[in-house]
């Protein structure tokens, strides 16, 4: 038992603490978000020549080992800086549908790309209604001789407007909740009948919905085999959501941390707030949020590296984001109510962190959805 | 980073396991699933088998007989016993007393009480609380005055648990009233045959008189009774208090009170032709539970990870004794939950051991709220949470 890095993940670990301190700071971070693009093309350059965008792939598919625990320690790093750059959206989340569906022809020419920093990507799953079933899918895929014809909506689609290849989950077969007869598409961002509405999130990401009026595409950018892309798209969303239970760890500990500095400086009543056992407690409270989080975060990457059964690995997902999610409403509006009025406002990096992290216990599933998950498993 | 245990520690586990087995008497572990008390008998009887195999002692160093265990085979024996339901050994004599006795008793100290706490033929208690001094433990107003090479003690100790079978108490006593609190306190150990004890049981809430108000009237008590120096009984209470926090978290018996929960949930009626572990609202409640118990789990793993690393244990014990009394409490809110109508007759003594009569109510339903009630204790003592949460913001925070 051992739950010390070892030396790669600590390189790694302080390769991104590094990056954030010289290139990262609050007022960056607030410049990118106005830039129009929503992201730094010269930061995800620089991801690309540190090796960062290899992380999330196996070895046999060219990358760094493809490790849950890998990934978590980076993506705690990342959190703590909110960086808003594409890397959940595209390696891990589309890089890993590819890894996961591709024929090897298709993960050849795609996945260097990736890695390279050459590719932008978005995975265009979650529909008007679907929630957070990954299996609801209604956007529908005729495929007619050689071409597919494409029609539907899509809606938070991270790195939508960025993307050159988006992978349109859509159904071949089937009614809207079957777990079969779903199948992905390679599609052209810039297709005649692909409509893009740009936007960024609360946390600074840019996203995108998505329509899809009869968007033909050859058929042979189906990715692997017709109607099987289920387990797939559920496998590489489990390291997703791995993924941004991980960056929220790291978000929730600078919140905890700026609190209880501001704590110690602000004063009222003559005497620093941070000595009021009313606010001790609420922020001792915090601490053990964040610990517990950290844990079960742990937990599930260690789960999902290891060798247990499939289902095991998915219920341990399920179980740290619900478990995340607790801690993030605790810790996100304990920040700001610890911080009082200047917590609400725009020009304090805190408010950000509070944003960021609301948007983690949603994306990929909230607390609810995975606490029954969790249960139905 | 691996959560794995080596091939040495498997194989210990398996040791662990078969003893367990094999010598953990049968009729005890049914008395442990109805919810019935084991008597002082049992307790010292479980104690010494556990002797006999050498494993009486998990946490003393191999010199005082103990088993010299790593961290992780100490949290593996505390894993399957608490899996098992085997008790603990009471903690006053082995876990409390002992480890103040090895650090600052005198070399007489050591060979007159360590080996019958080791081989459990002498049942401790422990005398800190008072009336009025509960979280403030350090406002303590016991007086030992010394006369000669006896020291007179005067006043009232609460909170005794199982006083009626001790053979010894140790006390936190005044020695000193014209100082700062701290700086007055000194450690006794007091027989409890002594002239001058009275012992006045104290009821709780579930029917049972667990502990007692322990009265000193002109005890006397040998000097030679007095570990370390005078005066600075303080610190040694506080390591008493720090000493040996992991296993706090009572993870193992969590897991067994879950699987409990569910075989439980499985075979109630929700009354709308449903069992409860098929209802929505009791199946949600179970899984957070369930989830919570993993996150409680891994913290402690990592406490221990860093402990067989070399790692004193840090205020990190805070957070174990928090999370995991929070958490059995809300399992107690389940099994209140299932029980529904079963938990509502009091009727304390079918759980008591000899118990002849009939029991009332299903299996061990009716003990849901008695438990319930006695495990509000769990966040008020060993420092109330709020005492935990204050060494968070202190030792942690810096605040």
């Amino acid at each position: 038992m051992d739950f010390s890095n070892t030396e790669e993940q600590q390189m790694l670990q302080e390769s991104v603490q590094k990056f954030v301190q010289k290139s990262y700071d609050f007022d960056t971070r607030t410049q990118i978000i106005a830039s129009e693009k929503g992201f730094s093309q010269e930061n995800w350059d620089l991801f690309a020549e540190l090796g960062w965008l290899t992380v999330p792939f196996r070895e046999e598919d060219g990358g760094f080992g493809g490790s849950a625990v890998d990934l978590a320690v980076m993506m705690e790093e990342f959190g703590k800086a909110m960086l808003v750059e594409p890397f959940i959206a595209g390696a891990v989340l589309s890089g890993g549908v590819i890894s996961e569906q591709g024929s090897a022809q298709q993960k050849a020419e795609l996945l260097p790309k990736i890695m390279e920093g050459k590719l932008q990507l978005a995975c265009a799953y979650a529909e008007p209604g679907s929630r957070f079933n990954l299996a609801h899918i209604k956007t529908s895929a005729i495929v007619t001789g050689d071409t597919v014809v494409l029609n539907g909506s899509k809606t938070a689609v991270l790195n939508g407007s960025n993307a050159e290849i988006l992978l349109v989950v859509a159904r071949e077969s089937g009614a809207a909740t079957d777990s079969e007869g779903i199948s992905v598409f390679m599609v052209d961002a810039a297709s005649t009948g692909v409509t893009i509405q740009a936007f960024a999130n609360v946390d600074g990401k840019k996203s995108a919905e998505i329509s899809l009026k009869d968007v033909s595409v050859p058929v042979t950018q189906r990715l692997g085999a017709s109607g099987s892309a289920l387990q797939a798209l559920q496998g590489s969303v489990d390291r997703a959501t791995l993924a941004v239970s991980a960056e929220a760890v790291g978000a929730m500990e600078s919140l905890l941390h700026k609190t209880v500095e501001y704590s110690k400086t602000r004063k009222q009543f003559g005497t620093a707030i941070g000595t009021f056992q009313a606010l001790q407690h609420r922020m001792a409270d915090m601490f053990i949020e964040c610990q517990l989080a950290r844990s079960i975060v742990i937990m599930a990457a260690m789960k999902l590296d290891g060798g247990d059964e499939a289902i095991e690995k998915t219920k341990s997902v399920s179980a740290a984001k619900s478990r995340i999610g607790k801690a993030i409403q605790k810790v996100g509006q304990e920040s700001i109510q610890i911080h009082g009025g200047i917590g609400m406002t725009e020009e304090l990096d805190v408010g950000h962190l509070f944003k960021s992290i609301t948007a983690a216990e949603i994306m990929f599933g909230n607390t609810d959805f995975h606490t029954q998950r969790f249960a139905s498993l | 980073m691996n959560a794995d245990f080596t091939t040495d520690e498997l194989q210990f586990e398996i040791e662990v396991q078969e003893f367990l087995q094999n010598d953990f008497p049968a009729e005890y572990r049914e008395k442990v699933d109805a919810g019935i008390r084991l008597s002082k008998n049992e307790l010292v009887r479980w104690q010494k088998i556990l002797y006999k195999k050498g494993w009486a002692a998990p946490t003393w160093p191999t010199e005082y007989g103990g088993t010299g265990w790593t961290a992780t085979q100490k949290h593996i024996f505390a894993t399957e016993m608490g899996l098992i339901g085997a008790p603990e050994p009471v903690p006053f004599g082995m876990k409390m007393v002992a480890p103040v006795i090895m650090a600052y008793g005198s070399d007489e100290q050591k060979q007159r009480f360590l080996p019958d706490i080791l081989e459990s033929n002498v049942w401790w208690c422990q005398g800190y609380s008072e009336p009025n001094s509960g979280s403030d433990l350090a406002s303590l107003k016991t007086s030992a005055v010394r006369e000669g090479d006896e020291y007179v003690v005067n006043g009232s100790k609460t909170w005794n648990t199982y006083g009626q079978y001790a053979d010894w108490i140790f006390c936190l006593v005044r020695t000193d009233t014209g100082v700062k609190k701290q700086e007055g306190i000194s450690f006794l150990l007091i027989d409890m045959k002594t002239p001058g004890i009275t012992l006045k049981p104290i009821v709780l809430l579930d029917g049972h008189a667990e502990v007692n108000e322990v009265f000193f009237d002109d005890v006397r008590v040998p000097a030679s009774n007095l570990i370390g120096e005078e005066n600075k009984g303080w610190t040694y209470a506080k390591v008493l208090l720090t000493h040996e926090r992991t296993n706090i978290s009572g993870v193992p018996r969590g897991k067994r009170r879950l699987a409990s929960l569910k075989r439980l949930a499985g075979n109630t009626d929700d009354g709308f032709g449903n069992t409860m572990l098929a209802n929505a609202a009791f199946r949600t409640k179970l899984a957070e539970v369930e989830i919570e118990l993993q996150a409680l789990e891994y913290s402690e793993l990592r406490t221990l990870a860093a402990l067989s690393v070399g790692k004193a244990p840090g205020p990190e014990s805070s957070i174990l004794k928090i999370v995991g009394t929070e958490l059995a409490q809300e399992m107690d809110e389940l099994f209140v939950d299932l029980a529904g109508y079963n938990c509502l007759p009091f009727v304390p003594e079918q759980f008591e051991d000899g118990f002849q009569g009939e029991a009332i109510g299903p299996g061990n339903t009716a003990a849901a709220a008695l438990t319930y009630f006695n495990n509000r204790k769990l966040s008020i003592f060993g420092g109330s949470n709020e005492i935990q949460r204050n060494i968070i913001s202190k030792a942690v925070l810096g605040l």
